[in-house]
């Protein structure tokens, strides 16, 4: 059957290609954090699609949905390698499990399935995981310290605890934890003392961040994100990081450090570019952008958690479809403030 | 891509042209087929009254339509032959709606009548408007308004004539830009004298160079102050708001008339009717059509109004069994339920597909408000949230979303990701609002009509209970006063009475006196 319909042209570009081109951009940061952690990221991300692609079978099914053309979107694949890249990479099995079931089952498929989600689903995970269990998601690896795949295999799908010889704090939880406790005077100190200093921010982390942004820029290029959110989001950051450092710059990481660390460069390209759970319209992206920027600083430096992007989106996320009903756009012809309300 | 497009989109797309399908060769006559049908409806109006019956002998440009509405234009003989059938047959239109048309068999002469111009200068600017109508000027871009309906009385200071063609495939205002120009400026040069325009402004998109340098050399040629302005290729740049703001940077809203700003806009081919009829007394009986898509043999022909388009794409030889032809450009037109309408004055290409090459018909994925169409909208609208609202049937919500200011351009629906066919959401949804305002139009009326029946009900009834009321007390009023009367003393009562006789006797003589002299007059 071919198209009846005007317009009898299409752009040959599918959601499919589109969620193809989010997973290629993700390629540069999973080889460079592979090369600091070892297969056990591979693994994750093999484990994650696995039971997300499982996960959405079963709920299309049971939602009536045929398969074709909806698994196999890309949509649970992007998701699944953002869980699988934002948890831990010895994570226990479970732990990823939980997170992409928590993802797809019911951040997705219960709300509607693509494009109906309010949630980002990758963040639903991290968030729910973080709050549930707070003890295994903070075993991060210390990068360039990659045990034994052997070991890692243990760890991952043998209920063996990872040895501590294999874990450590992040550079962004050292700061959090060490920060007030009058042992060291300044951050940069605790970073050199613990090893998890690096060139221009932590040690390891900023180069898979590097990488996250390469891949980011790539998408800009092929127009499959728009500048305005991560923009808003890096540079609100930025803008803030940079007034309490130079307030307290014992105290309080630099713009760099804070830009290039934790879930920073992951969140401002491939999480509050999600077009599903974000704002549409131009002026909402950069509002919501910011506003996931200043927020995830908050958190980050203040709240309870090491990292705040994943709570940042959230919260964000509820005020997207606000949001993007005050700033619609002026159409052709109208002058500003005619369009919308 | 340059990088304020990279930064703020502002609309439009840059599609493959496919134009050299067609371009290169020159127009060429259609052969004369062996029936034509020309549908009596030939505008944006209502149809024509036919003014001829079967069996009549016609000829070229023979009136055998004449429009009565306003917006109606009168409809002619392509040819000269004979009338043999005045019914309905399917017309060019996406549903294959059958409309009454008169259909003339040639007789291959191809005589004319005797052609009169318009002695356009001398006429009263209603006379000149009327003679249009009556040679079936409409609007040959596509939408077929009637062009004398675009000639107001209101102060026009620029005249606008559209070459930009900005649709895929077609080529037939090319071609006719470089073959005719000198003919096209002077219709031009018509419309900016009915029109008192100061400014004339000849848009064409840069992808026709030859077209471009045609038009400047007959504006120098003839010494014409129109100005040849090559315009961006963007689709869509041809429509009429768009190539205003494309000539002039300025932009007028869908809910203002171009008119109501000083701008009137005509398609090129439209000017060169315009300088036909006017200047040598030829209705229109042909346009040229673009022939293109998957034929051997691709171009431009001068077709009759009423010719079939089967005839032209046999002739055009389709390089295999056709899967459908596209009326229109491959961005708003439509397929044809058949080959057998008419080729009609909105008919400016025909596109013969082959179901190999044809996009295949991709499952409708749900929306994940990519964007992509608000990027891509020439008029500035959130496509996603009039498809999101025109799904869900939240029509006050589809408005508010400006679904007023969408020109179906089908911008969004080439981009979309989801394959969502969005113009088609967004024809129901105008679908569904105009009849509900009709439905509430209607409803207000009967409303208004009950609320005037209980009021009249009211109103008389109250008229009857103080007319119940009046007569009671005057009933009352007299009871009351024989009552006093018998009350009162009998003495006064024998006096009153002689007074009443007395009264009586004297309006009996009066009566007598008068009775003869009332006869005489009667």
């Amino acid at each position: 059957m071919t198209i009846q319909y005007s317009p009898f042209l299409r752009q040959p570009l599918r959601i499919v290609d589109l969620m193809r081109q989010v997973l290629l951009a993700l390629l540069p940061g999973i080889a460079v954090f592979t090369w600091f952690v070892g297969l056990a990221l591979i693994v994750q991300i093999l484990l994650a699609s696995v039971v997300a692609l499982l996960a959405e079978a079963l709920l299309l099914r049971l939602r009536g949905k045929p398969l074709w053309p909806h698994l196999t979107d890309g949509s649970a694949l992007v998701t699944a390698w953002l869980v699988a890249l934002a948890f831990p990479p010895l994570s226990p099995w479970w732990l990823t499990t939980t997170g992409v079931l928590l993802a797809i089952v019911i951040a997705k498929q219960l709300y509607g399935g693509l494009g109906q989600n309010p949630f980002n689903p990758a963040m639903v995970a991290f968030t729910g995981c973080i709050v549930a269990f707070p003890a295994q998601m903070a075993h991060w690896p210390t990068l360039g310290l990659a045990a034994p795949f052997a070991d890692q295999l243990d760890i991952i799908f043998g209920f063996v605890p990872p040895l501590d010889a294999f874990t450590g704090a992040t550079p962004l939880s050292i700061i959090k934890t060490s920060g007030g406790s009058g042992l060291y005077t300044n951050i940069q100190d605790i970073l050199i003392q613990q090893n998890l200093s690096g060139v221009f921010a932590g040690k390891g982390w900023e180069w898979v961040t590097t990488a996250y942004l390469v891949g980011g820029l790539w998408l800009l290029y092929r127009r499959v994100i728009t500048w305005q959110a991560p923009l808003a989001f890096l540079g609100s950051m930025a803008l803030l990081s940079f007034c309490f450092w130079l307030f307290d710059p014992a105290h309080y990481a630099d713009p760099v450090f804070q830009l290039f660390s934790g879930g920073a460069m992951l969140g401002a390209f491939f999480i509050v570019t999600d077009p599903v759970s974000g704002c549409a319209t131009p002026r909402g992206k950069l509002i919501f952008g910011c506003g996931a920027g200043v927020l995830a600083y908050l958190i980050r430096v203040f709240g309870a958690f090491p990292d705040g992007v994943g709570f940042a989106v959230l919260i964000m996320n509820v005020c997207a479809p606000l949001i993007d009903r005050h700033t619609q756009p002026p159409v052709f012809g109208a002058k500003k403030g005619d369009a919308g309300e | 891509m340059s990088l304020k497009d990279f930064f703020f989109p502002s609309g439009g797309l840059h599609l493959p042209a496919h134009k050299a399908i067609s371009s290169e060769t020159p127009i060429l006559s259609a052969p004369l087929p062996e029936k034509l049908v020309i549908p009596l409806s030939q505008s944006a109006g209502e149809a024509a009254r036919p003014v001829v019956a079967v069996g009549d002998r016609v000829l070229k440009g023979q009136r055998i339509g004449e429009a009565e509405a306003s917006l109606s234009v009168s409809a002619h003989a392509s040819t000269s032959g004979k009338v043999v059938d005045i019914g309905l047959y399917p017309s060019a239109h996406p549903s294959g709606l059958a409309t009454q048309a008169v259909v003339i068999v040639p007789d291959g002469e191809e005589r004319w009548i005797d052609k009169t111009p318009i002695p356009w200068q001398s006429l009263s600017p209603d006379r000149v408007r009327r003679a249009l109508q009556a040679a079936g000027v409409a609007g040959l871009g596509g939408a077929v308004f009637p062009t004398h309906a675009k000639l107001p009385d209101t102060e026009v200071t620029t005249l606008v004539i559209n070459g930009a063609e900005c649709e895929p495939y077609i080529t037939c205002d090319d071609r006719l830009m470089r073959e005719r120009a000198a003919e096209i400026l002077e219709g031009v040069g018509i419309l900016r004298d009915l029109l008192a325009a100061r400014t004339v402004l000849v848009g064409i998109e840069d992808n026709k160079p030859e077209a471009i340098t045609a038009m400047c050399a007959a504006n120098a040629a003839a010494d014409l102050p129109f100005q040849i302005v090559a315009v961006p290729s963007r689709y869509p740049t041809g429509d009429a708001r768009q190539l205003i703001h494309a000539l002039t940077g300025i932009r007028i809203p869908a809910t203002r008339r171009s008119v109501s700003l000083g701008f009137q806009v005509f398609n090129v081919a439209t000017a060169f009717t315009v300088a036909r009829a006017v200047l040598h007394g030829e209705p229109v009986t042909a346009r040229v059509v673009t022939l293109t898509g998957h034929l051997s043999r691709p171009g431009n022909r001068e077709c009759l109004i009423g010719t079939p388009v089967r005839n032209l794409i046999a002739q055009a030889e389709p390089e295999g069994t056709l899967e459908s032809v596209v009326m229109g450009g491959p961005m708003m037109g439509f397929a044809l339920p058949s080959l057998d309408v008419p080729i009609v004055k909105a008919s400016n290409c025909l596109i013969a597909r082959l179901p190999e090459t044809s996009p295949a018909t991709l499952p409708e994925m749900p929306c994940i408000r990519c964007g992509a169409c608000a990027r891509a909208c020439p008029q500035g609208l959130q496509p996603f949230e009039l498809y999101r609202w025109s799904r869900a049937r939240e029509f006050g919500q589809v408005e508010r979303y400006q679904l007023a200011s969408c020109i179906e351009c089908g911008c969004c629906a080439y981009v979309c990701p989801a394959q969502i066919p969005l113009v088609q959401y967004f024809r129901f949804a105008r679908g569904e609002i105009r009849s509900r305002a009709e439905e509430a139009k209607v409803a207000e009326g009967a409303r208004a009509r009950f609320e005037f029946r209980q009021f009249r009900e009211a109103r008389d009834k109250a008229e009857k209970a103080e007319k119940l009321a009046r007569a009671a007390a005057a009933q009352a009023a007299k009871v009351a006063l024989e009552a006093e009367l018998k009350a009162v003393d009998p003495e006064v009562d024998a006096s009153k009475k002689a007074l009443i006789a007395a009264a009586l006797e004297r309006a009996r003589q009066s009566r007598e006196e008068h009775a003869p002299a009332a006869g005489e007059s009667a």
